[in-house]
């Protein structure tokens, strides 16, 4: 098992614990955080599970494939450079706690 | 369609919505509907044992054991407990009074409702060859289906797949990747062809093909036969035997429509919607698999089968209800997995007169661009989920590259479109 805190936009903080082999966005949906929509369910395609991870866990996580940097260019909340979508972040053995920040919104206006 | 104009919705606290169908659109139209400042009391009715959960997996990660049960429910428990929503799971409707404005599961006592949303969503059509009542002979709709399939394709010897729709090519390509010998009859000239342009079913067939998969394109199934009760082979319509132990019957879906059909709310073509989800009776909406809903795509009113549809109209039917309408965005979009391919579609391609290719077939990653008199209708793909999002928000905007621009892989498609 692997914590997740979740820090909402209004700064609100709820910590979660995932399984290996469970995604953020998964974890996100078994315990009902808000604001994460996962509208397709992990299959990049929606780009409703957009999550900033928190600087210091940058670096414990591969990075965003192609498609995911793809999608994550059209999020409707702010783009950062710590955006991810979170179906894309696998809890992986031995990966210590993760931060993770929630946009103001998800859904695209289009 | 009769449709009350600028009927109120009721939203009271003393109101009750009931929303029948637990799946994708009834999930939303609850949802949506809390969110919009809902406060009576929701009702959500599914004929099924389980909340609601998702189905694409069923056909894809699923059938190969990536993905457990436990991993489908597309909502925690708490939320219904924190949503206040009431699950009732084992009950099918099956009796819609207008004028009491009451809904009935079988020997319940009847349910009044102030607002009411069908979300009965479609279950797949059954073949009437000979031999399709033998054991062996499955279809995939939902998890009971599932499971069943998961059992017996891991026993089965040859799998015999009648259809080349998405459900036949998942599960083939699913069963082809457990090992399985797989053939899939196709009594069209092409896969997909109602879904999908020539140059996308082209790419699917090679791919089936390389990985082992048996495609008879223009080939109809005349008969299943048996020994014992259970299915050993197929006659198809090119004079072979197909021997095969397990047969999933992938030939579309029927929307559920009975009791709406019951008192004339529907036909059996879906229950017609218009652009806020309301059907001809005050109160009645309807959304997602088992509607008809006008879309600025087609000529025609259409019956859209994809969680997108089904999310976007319980969405718009949740808002209704809540009093705060606000029209479907009605961009059919959906998406499948085959083996390594991710194929989605946005928009509709046909009625189009002009296709230019962004990528290529050869490299797995390409996507089709579709015009009609220089502007863009759809876009379909494999591989290229960014293109998809750049289509999507190109025809929510009424926006178009020209031709030239979307066949240039160099040219950012993205400086069109107004800053987000
Ligand atoms: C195996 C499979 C794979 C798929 N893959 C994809 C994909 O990759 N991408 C995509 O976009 N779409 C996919 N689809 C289609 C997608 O699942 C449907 O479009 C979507 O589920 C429609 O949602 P819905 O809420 O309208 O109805 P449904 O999901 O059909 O749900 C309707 C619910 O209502 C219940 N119900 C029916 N009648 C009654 C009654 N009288 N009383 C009470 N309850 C009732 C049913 O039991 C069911 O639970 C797939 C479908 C299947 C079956
Ligand atoms: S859930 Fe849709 S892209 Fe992550």
């Amino acid at each position: 098992m692997v914590g997740i805190v979740f820090v909402s936009a209004d700064g609100g903080e709820r910590e979660v614990e995932a399984p290996v082999g469970a995604t953020v966005m998964l974890a996100a949906i078994r315990n009902d955080i808000r604001g994460i929509d996962a509208e397709c369910g992990g299959s990049l395609n929606c780009a409703t599970c957009h999550v900033y991870l928190d600087p210091a866990c940058l670096p414990l996580v591969p990075g965003p494939s192609h498609d995911e940097a793809a999608l994550l260019a059209h999020v409707s909340a702010e783009r950062r450079p710590t955006s991810r979508l979170s179906c894309q972040i696998a809890i992986a053995p031995g990966l210590p706690r993760l931060r993770v920040a929630l946009p103001e919104h998800q859904t695209c206006p289009f | 369609m009769p449709v009350l104009a600028g009927a109120v919705a009721p939203r009271g606290a003393s109101h009750h919505l009931v929303v029948v169908g637990g799946s994708y659109a009834g999930l939303q139209a609850v949802a949506s509907a809390r969110e919009s400042g809902f406060g009576g009391r929701v009702t959500l009715i599914t004929a099924e044992d389980h909340p609601p959960y998702q189905r694409p997996p069923l056909s894809k990660a699923y059938l190969l054991g990536k993905v457990a049960e436990d991993a489908l429910p597309l909502r925690a428990e708490s939320f219904y407990r924190d949503a206040a929503i009431d699950l009732v799971t084992g009950c099918r409707v099956s009796h819609l009074d207008p004028v009491r404005r009451t809904i009935t599961c079988g020997q319940d006592r009847p349910m009044p409702f102030d607002a009411l949303v069908i979300a009965c969503g479609a279950r797949a059509r059954r073949l009437a060859v000979p031999g399709a009542e033998l054991d062996g002979v499955v279809v995939l709709r939902d998890l009971a289906d599932a499971r069943a399939l998961r059992e017996r394709l891991t026993a089965a010897t040859s799998v015999l797949i009648v259809g080349g729709g998405y459900i036949g090519l998942e599960v083939a390509a699913s069963a082809a990747s457990l090992g399985k010998p797989v053939v899939v009859l196709e009594a069209g000239p092409r896969l997909l062809a109602r879904a999908v342009p020539p140059q996308i079913s082209d790419h699917l067939v090679r791919l089936h093909r390389r990985r082992g998969v048996t495609i008879r394109l223009g080939t109809g199934l005349d008969r299943l036969d048996g020994e014992g009760g259970r299915v050993v082979r197929a006659m198809g319509s090119d004079g072979a035997r197909y021997p095969c132990d397990l047969v999933v019957v992938g030939v579309g879906a029927v929307p559920n429509v009975d009791f709406a059909q019951a008192c004339g709310l529907a036909t059996p073509a879906g229950i017609a919607i218009d652009a806020f989800c309301r059907t001809g009776m005050e109160g009645v909406y309807a959304a997602g698999d088992c509607t008809v809903q006008p879309n600025a795509f087609a000529d025609s009113p259409l019956r859209l089968e994809c969680v997108q549809n089904a999310m976007d109209q319980g969405r718009s039917a949740g808002a209704a209800v809540a009093g705060r309408p606000e029209p479907c965005p009605g961009i059919p979009r959906f998406w499948s997995d085959q083996f390594d391919a991710k194929l989605q579609s946005v928009g509709l391609s046909a009625g189009s007169d002009l296709s230019v290719s962004r990528g290529s077939s050869e490299e797995g990653r390409f996507s089709l661009f579709h015009f009609r008199q220089g502007h863009l209708r759809a876009v379909d793909s494999v591989n290229r989920p960014g293109d998809q999002i750049i289509g999507r928000r190109f025809l929510a905007a009424g926006l178009s590259p020209t031709p030239d621009q979307a066949r240039d892989p160099a040219f950012d498609l993205r400086t069109l479109l107004p800053v987000s």
